[in-house]
């Protein structure tokens, strides 16, 4: 039934009243997601939605009136990182943090708060997550996307659009598509995700994307490597990008050598994982597995 | 941003990190007065943002006030991997026994910082990782609990630092992480950090990054910024909110998303082009921002084509075909543009498109393939 977002998700959205709040929560309530309230701190007592959401002052009391059990943060970089620790703090099962421009130390200090906290963390700079046809909890655009059995993690927001649309175009689904943000530090990396595509048992195969930077995706070859059973086809972006150069996102970057696309694709393709030349490959790739293994 | 030597070691001082005397100097006239006031005994060091500077001829020791004068002027007039020499940092001569590092940088695997020390100084530690591995001690910080005192010592201990230099040395690291923190710092590094004949530590060499998403909280730090080591069109750029790398390429490229813009430029060279930049617009492109952005695009004239490639999720790809419309009509780029849009709204967008004589393209490896072509020469970009 899809991974972290499903029809059991009770969505609290931290910063509703905002430009952005407003104009997501409209379209994820659209799309089916359960809103069930916004916080903007001294907006309590307030509704918006055509008077259909509750505001409340804090995360706590949204959660005590309401039984949410996630969130979606969509406050400016200053006050995120405070809005992701009182979401942990209420018992906020999963938060997913679109804001970018988090600087990476404030981000150091909740992954080390988030460690004591049962709580599961997507993003900062993430574009959030779908589960087609069940809800959405984040900005993916719904219409270049259905219902099938291909789990998705990415570090991108536009590229994985791209995706979407390369395998809706080829009448392929998706069972539940995770932007895991593009900051160097960030709350879920693959191998906190893969797991949970393994034992879903609506995902049949999980594509992966990637980018220079870090070391996740070698990570990641090593898990595929010892323990996913499921095929994954990955797709790396920055094959052609120079070293010492942050490419946009904050945390596409090559480093003293480490995090090229090169050691990505070998370490990826050591584990078995078919590794895409571009996008469209990718789905050429599914294609022709699916062919070859029936 | 990477900060000048001389700006870290200002900002070492600061935090009571000993440091030679020195000063900065712009001429060979003021490198000569800065020797003759710390005794003629210097070292001149070029100030560039770049690895190297001493095999280049960058850093030069003087014995008396002429021969720095001489030295400067020589340094002054260099150009670094690219990068010309503005100012050259006059600090006295220090007498070395031993060269050490000392480190932090940020840990993406383990989500921590990660202090490092080792007792090969004075050379590049990522070179002394590769080959020496072992030379290096490495402490990881909880950014919760920061710097204690006794990890501290494991890394006095590790790099066989004399026990008589074990406070001071403490000392040290507990300001390089209050220099760390306190500046939003991804990179602090003191390298070397000598022993002395007359057995104090001194830093005579330090490097500072400042995370980028931080400068907001940090003018005083974002002042620092020096323009002339940077490309102009990055600098334009950054005005407009737009993030532009230059490359060496024919291929002007504009894209929303970062890792879009990655994938297109792999994909220009997987079809044998060469992009000429990374160029992300973000969300939202509006007319004013695809304007900025090709106007940047067209400051490079090695751009023999410009490849656009919008995908519209909230971004709605009418939105943006008025945009570049309204750039086309206002620069008249006599270059060959090639136009891919998907998502929302694109077949409206391309409507929008089709009567101006524009290249279109359905897919990107459509697009790439066009724009390679019309950069290699073949006007109407058909790949036939």
């Amino acid at each position: 039934m899809a991974i972290l977002v499903n029809k059991n998700t009770r969505l609290i959205v931290q910063g509703l009243t905002g430009h952005e709040g407003l104009f997501h929560a409209a379209q994820m309530q659209e799309y089916g997601t359960i809103i069930v309230a916004g916080v903007s701190p001294g907006k309590g007592g307030t509704w918006e939605m055509q008077g259909k959401i509750p505001i409340f002052d804090s995360v706590r009391m949204a959660v005590e009136a309401t039984g949410a059990n996630s969130s979606i943060i969509f406050v400016p970089a200053r006050a995120a990182p405070d809005a992701i620790y009182e979401a942990a703090e209420a018992g906020v099962k999963l938060v997913v943090c679109i804001t970018e421009g988090i600087p990476v130390l404030e981000m150091l200090r909740v992954s080390a708060f988030l460690k004591t906290k049962n709580t599961l963390l997507v993003g900062p700079n993430s574009p959030g997550i779908i589960s087609p046809g069940i809800a959405k909890v984040g900005i993916i655009p719904a219409q270049i996307i259905t219902r099938g059995s291909i789990g998705i993690i990415s570090r991108s927001g536009t590229l994985t659009y791209e995706m979407l649309n390369a395998l809706n175009s080829a009448l392929l689904g998706v069972s539940t598509c995770v932007g895991i943000g593009g900051d160097p530090i960030i709350g879920s990396t693959y191998i906190d995700l893969l797991p949970l595509f393994e034992d879903d048992a609506d995902t049949e195969m999980v594509i992966m994307i990637g980018e220079i930077g870090g070391s996740d995706e070698e990570r990641a070859a090593e898990y595929i490597s010892n323990k996913m059973t499921k095929p994954v086809v990955a797709f790396i972006a920055g094959r052609s990008s120079p070293p010492g150069k942050r490419m946009g996102h904050a945390g596409a970057i090559i480093e003293g050598g480490t995090g090229t696309a090169a050691s990505k694709i070998q370490a990826l393709e050591n584990a078995g994982v078919k590794v895409a030349r571009h996008p469209e490959e990718v789905v050429e790739l599914i294609l022709r597995g699916t062919t070859t293994e029936n | 941003m990477k900060l000048h030597e001389y700006q870290a070691k200002h900002i070492f001082s600061r935090f009571d990190i000993p440091v030679p005397k020195g000063k900065i100097a712009n001429t060979a006239a003021e490198a000569r007065q800065i020797a003759s006031e710390l005794g003629g005994n210097v070292i001149i060091k070029a100030q560039v943002l770049v690895g190297g500077r001493g095999l280049a001829g960058g850093i030069r020791l003087a014995k008396n006030p002429n021969e720095a004068g001489t030295l400067a002027a020589t340094i002054l007039g260099m150009e670094i991997k690219g990068l010309p020499v503005h100012r050259v940092l006059v600090d006295e001569a220090a007498s070395i026994k031993e060269e050490l590092y000392l480190g932090i940088t940020i840990d993406r695997i383990e989500q921590c910082p990660i202090f490092m020390a080792s007792s090969t100084g004075g050379v590049n530690i990522e070179e002394v990782a590769q080959t020496a591995p072992q030379k290096i001690v490495k402490v990881l910080i909880n950014p919760l609990l920061g710097l204690r005192d006794y990890q501290a010592r494991e890394l006095a201990a590790g790099i066989d630092l004399p026990r008589d230099q074990w406070k001071i040395f403490t000392q040290i690291a507990t300001s390089l992480w209050n220099i760390f923190t306190s500046n939003d710092a991804t990179l602090v590094e003191i390298n070397p950090l000598v022993l002395t004949k007359d057995k104090t530590l001194l830093a005579l060499d330090g490097k500072i990054t400042i995370d980028d998403n931080a400068l907001p909280l940090h003018p005083d730090l974002a002042e620092m910024r020096d323009l002339d080591a940077e490309v102009p069109e990055e600098i334009e750029a950054r005005k407009y909110g737009l993030t532009y790398i230059k490359m060496d390429g024919s291929i002007g490229c504009m894209v929303n998303g970062a890792g879009l813009a990655m994938a297109t430029m792999d994909i220009i060279k997987l079809h044998y082009g060469e992009p000429a930049n990374f160029l992300d617009i973000g969300g939202g492109a509006n007319a004013d921002r695809v304007s900025a952005a090709m106007r940047i695009i067209l400051q490079d004239p090695s751009v023999k084509s410009i490849l656009i490639n919008i995908f519209g999720g909230i971004t709605r790809c009418d939105e943006v075909a008025r945009g570049i419309l309204s750039a086309i009509n206002d620069i008249k780029p006599s270059l060959p543009i090639i136009i891919r849009l998907a998502g929302t709204n694109a077949n409206e967008g391309m409507k929008l498109l089709a009567d101006k004589n524009l290249t279109t393209a359905d897919t990107l490896v459509e697009a790439a393939k066009k724009a390679v072509m019309a950069a290699h020469g073949d006007q109407d970009g058909d790949p036939g």
